[in-house]
């Protein structure tokens, strides 16, 4: 029997950010004039009821993602957590993660975060250059960030990470370099490094399509990502996933279950699940949500069986992201043919049987997923 | 009342050649033909005035087209004069209006004794129109000028009469004034081409000749042949006998049209018809041949007949390598209708299997392209056009060349290339302009006179190369759209021109070699070469572009190996979403092109090559 790992989506957020295309909604937006409390007030009692359609696989991880998570009260999503445990036990050492906005944080709420039972936490800091912060429109003070780590080192969290962004516009390699060079600094154990995506219909997309903005080009977002790995690897820092650098033995159980195609579900709305090779995922909004559920409906909205190549081309594609690679015995004989140019030109090493991306290579992963899939 | 029912009328066969008026009506588009000529149609009765609709015979065009019906390109309109009283009849007979038609307009001219050379008051006589009024002027035939459009408040009678009078040396005051729309002096011009077009000779009891002036494939009736007859006589009992080939057919129908198809007894000295045969494709009854008897052949073909010559290449490819059979079939389809078009099967390194064509004109080369993709629904991209270049290398050995990356690499003596002469009307201010343009595209000024005080006609010579190459964009833009051009050939002369090969890392990329004057190398070589750096995606290594003549470079632009292409997140919700990307990615690899390692979307290919038209096209499709 394989272990679950569990999803558990917060969707609320004070304010939206101009990048951001996640499935989040402002109190407001939920509901006019409405505060926090009114619009979640059963949100908790429809994911605990939604749990029950979940496999019962003993858990091993569970990531409470949003949104802004950290906006709930502990009382609240220790609740969740207790429903997991009756529903489906949780391993010893079981990892809980907590995604939280440096700001919304106190020593005391930490400290209650923790009794409840989590045990890992992930600030979004973005930035800490406060320009670049204000083009992500992101409110936070940088100083909140280490005043934010500390505190949950205090509390007794015993994994901690930072989510960056690069490649913001305006940002300039000096800039990208302050901001890695600034986490570094923190008393952390894992950076997560994304380049940023201008999604449709955001804030950001409109401001770049007007021409106020503009993007930094491929050659620049490079730069940035090669300057981080090597700043992450001098500290101690090694990559184990494309985006993702951390301590040893710090890597994030709940993302490697992704990367590994593991079993997993998604609790909320829009919600995504992989349940013995079969993908599904929830309705989008709140409301659509908790109305099916409350009904003793499901909220699947979609789902999708997966073919034979569909779960190999899955396959290639996640595991080439992360270090330990594609293992040889996962690829036919012409796939190691076609990966021949890109050994030569430094992209790709093969060797114990598995193949596996260079620094440069990681930047072109896509391309040579490509040329593997087809 | 001066029309004159059918029934009533003079019969087909019973015609006596006194009686009979053949002309045509030589006019710019937008001219008003189809309009005047409607009025026709309604003033002579032949379509009532219930089942009248506007621009009656273009609608059978577009029915056609579809393969429904005959094409009415030759009406008979029974008319009785105004002037005299008495009975006559009238062939309005169609012709092609656009430079690349010429010798089909010839031939057309050559069925008439006269023509209505019809301008719109408000415009002026345009190029084009001009280039067809020295065609009938050179066929002998009479001309009568008539204004169109009077009823417009911006006509301008007075100085377009002035205008005409000086074209055709006759007086300003001898223009007769119509209006197509409101049907104002239809009536009298229909008298006057009565009283001043002669009425057809010719020998009633010689052996048959007639003369085919159009051939035009229909779907169910095969290929429909229109004739005027010079000599003699034709009946359905006849087995006719094409001249230039000398084969035979039966006769399945002869008629006339009036505007829709009425078979007849037959068609006597004068008259104007068709005939229907059987035959499935218009190369075997050629526009210019003679029609005769063949238990009475004629022994004297009737002068003029040439077999099209192709002046514009261009390679045709699907743009989904799949089509290529349908396109094969598409092209097969149309000859049957355009015994002008030719073409043969050349692969393209770039392009994959496709077929390297020949038209009569830049006009021919639209036509074509577009029919074959609006009626077999075939998506195509074509290689910019070219012209022949004739080439004799130093050993003497002689070499014509129809795709230019087949220009020969060896020691090359003389080049030779088509010319031809142009004619461009435009407002006088314009001159310097359009001086300017000529000058550039290696034009050598004939002559420039005055058509009115603020009109003028200017010829020069020019390749046909620099023609097909934007010229006609080029003039209209610069000239904001108020110059009209006409062309015709005029042999061919040396040119100093090289081929300009494009190499993506090393290798020679067939579709975008060009032949071009030596001193414009340089500029196509730096056009092509920055082109193709925005379109070609970045490779796993640094590719350069070169544009060469021969082994020398003349251009260099470098596309930079890629350093990203990845999505930096991928997580739980991401991962559907990024394998459907994949699997979308995976249908457009098929469509990727291998120029040696060089990796490159179709697209890239097709931007290269194509008009924004096109762009907008492809974008289309692939939504």
């Amino acid at each position: 029997m394989t272990d679950l790992s569990i999803y558990v989506h917060i969707p609320y957020c004070i304010k939206r950010c101009g990048y951001c295309d996640f499935n989040t909604y402002t109190p407001s937006e939920l509901q006019d004039g409405a505060t926090l409390e009114i619009v979640s007030a059963d949100y908790i009692d429809a994911v605990i009821q939604e749990l029950q359609r979940a496999p019962k696989d003993v858990v091993s991880t569970i990531f409470f993602g949003g949104g802004t998570p950290s906006l709930l009260p502990a009382k609240d999503l220790g609740r969740v957590i207790t429903a997991i445990r009756k529903h489906n036990g949780l391993r010893d050492g079981a990892e809980i993660t907590l995604e939280a906005n440096p700001d919304s944080v106190t020593p005391e709420k930490l400290a209650e975060y923790i009794s409840v039972g989590f045990n890992r936490i992930s600030f979004g800091a973005q930035s800490f250059v406060p320009n670049v912060l204000a083009t992500l429109d992101r409110t936070h003070n940088p100083d909140n960030v280490k005043k934010a780590v500390d505190a949950a080192r205090a509390a007794g969290f015993s994994s901690i990470s930072i989510d960056l962004i690069y490649g913001t516009p305006g940002e300039s390699l000096d800039d990208w370099r302050i901001t890695v060079e600034s986490a570094l600094a923190l008393d952390i154990d894992h950076i997560s490094a994304y380049a940023l995506i201008v999604e449709t219909g955001t804030k950001l997309a409109a401001q770049i399509k007007r021409g106020d903005i503009s993007m930094p080009d491929d050659d620049a977002m490079a730069d940035m990502y090669l300057l981080v790995d090597s700043l992450c690897e001098a500290h101690g820092m090694s990559w184990y996933e494309l985006s993702n650098w951390s301590k040893p033995g710090h890597e994030c159980k709940h993302n490697i279950a992704y990367w590994h195609n593991a079993q997993w579900w998604g609790l909320g709305p829009g919600a995504h699940s992989h349940i013995n090779g079969e993908r599904f995922w929830n309705v989008k909004h709140p409301s659509a949500y908790k109305t099916r559920v409350f009904a003793g409906d499901s909220p699947i909205h979609e789902s999708e069986k997966l073919t034979e190549e569909q779960i190999s081309d899955e396959k290639i594609m996640l595991s080439i992201r992360m270090r330990e690679g594609i293992s040889y015995d996962d690829l036919a004989p012409h796939h190691l043919e076609r990966l021949a140019n890109y050994k030569e030109n430094g992209y790709v090493s093969l060797h114990d049987d598995r193949v596996t991306l260079t620094p440069v290579g990681r930047l072109i992963a896509d391309r040579i997923v490509r040329e593997l899939v087809m | 009342m001066p029309a004159i029912s059918l029934d009533k009328a003079p019969q087909p066969a019973a015609t006596k050649p006194e009686q009979i008026r053949n002309f045509c009506i030589i006019a710019h588009i937008d001219h008003g033909k189809s309009t005047l000529a409607d009025r026709m149609l309604g003033i002579t009765e032949v379509v009532e005035a219930r089942n009248m609709r506007a621009q009656y015979l273009d609608r059978m065009d577009i029915e056609r087209e579809r393969g429904i019906t005959i094409k009415s390109q030759a009406v008979r309109l029974p008319w009785r004069s105004g002037i005299d009283g008495q009975e006559y009849i009238l062939n309005m007979i169609d012709t092609p209006g656009h430079v690349d038609f010429t010798y089909e307009v010839s031939r057309s001219l050559a069925a008439c004794e006269g023509a209505v050379l019809l301008v719109d008051c408000a415009q002026g006589i345009e190029a084009q129109t001009l280039a067809n009024l020295y065609l009938a002027m050179e066929n002998n035939l009479t001309i009568i000028p008539v204004l169109n459009k009077i009823d417009l408040p911006n006509a301008q009678p007075e100085k377009f009469a002035a205008e005409l009078a000086k074209l055709i040396g006759c007086e300003p005051e001898d223009c007769l004034r119509v209006s197509g729309k409101t049907g104002e002096g239809v009536a009298d011009l229909l008298d006057q081409i009565v009283a001043q077009i002669p009425a057809p000779v010719g020998d009633a009891n010689a052996p048959a000749r007639a003369l085919i002036f159009d051939s035009v494939y229909d779907s169910y009736r095969g290929v429909v042949t229109y004739v005027r007859v010079v000599d003699g006589h034709l009946s359905p009992r006849d087995q006719i006998q094409m001249f230039s080939t000398g084969v035979r057919h039966e006769m399945l129908e002869v008629g006339v049209i009036s505007p829709e198809p009425l078979p007849s007894k037959g068609l006597g000295v004068g008259e104007v018809g068709y005939l229907i045969t059987g035959v499935k494709d218009v190369r075997q009854s050629r526009v210019g041949d003679t029609v005769t008897t063949f238990n009475n052949p004629t022994k004297s073909a009737l002068a003029g007949y040439k077999d099209p010559k192709p002046m514009v290449f261009s390679g045709l490819y699907p743009l989904d390598g799949a089509d290529y059979p349908a396109l094969r079939e598409a092209l097969d389809k149309l000859q049957l209708n355009d015994a002008a078009l030719v073409y043969e099967p050349e692969s393209s390194a770039a392009l994959g299997f496709g077929f390297r064509c020949g038209f009569l004109g830049l006009l021919h080369m639209e036509i074509v392209r577009e029919r074959l993709e609006r009626e077999s629904k075939l998506n195509l991209i074509s290689t910019a056009p070219n012209v022949v270049y004739q080439v004799t290398l130093d050993d003497g050995r002689e070499v014509r060349v129809t795709n230019p990356s087949e220009f020969p690499d060896g020691k090359i003596a003389v080049v030779r290339e088509p010319i031809v002469k142009a004619t461009i009307l435009a407002p006088s201010e314009f001159i310097g302009t359009i001086m300017e343009l000529c000058q550039e595209r290696r034009g050598l000024l004939l002559g420039m006179d005055y058509l009115s005080e603020d009109r003028v006609e200017i010829r020069y010579t020019l390749p046909l190369a620099e023609i097909v190459f934007d010229f006609f964009d080029q003039l209209k833009s610069r000239t904001r759209g108020y110059a009209s051009l006409d062309y015709e050939e005029k042999g061919d002369e040396e040119g100093n021109l090289v081929k300009v090969d494009i190499l993506l890392q090393g290798e020679a990329v067939d579709a975008f070699s060009a032949v071009v004057h030596r001193d414009k190398a340089y500029a196509y070589g730096v056009m092509m070469t920055s082109k193709l750096r925005e379109l070609i995606p970045r490779q796993q290594f640094e590719v350069p572009i070169q544009a060469a003549i021969g082994a020398r470079i003349i251009a260099r632009e470098n596309i930079r190996a890629i350093r990203k292409d990845v999505l930096a997140k991928c997580y739980g919700g991401d991962i559907s979403r990024k394998r459907k990307l994949l699997e979308k990615q995976k249908e457009g690899k098929k469509r990727m092109k291998m120029v040696g390692r060089v990796e490159v979307p179709q697209e890239a290919f097709v931007a290269a090559l194509a008009t924004d038209a096109d762009i907008e096209k492809v974008k289309a499709a692939r939504k």
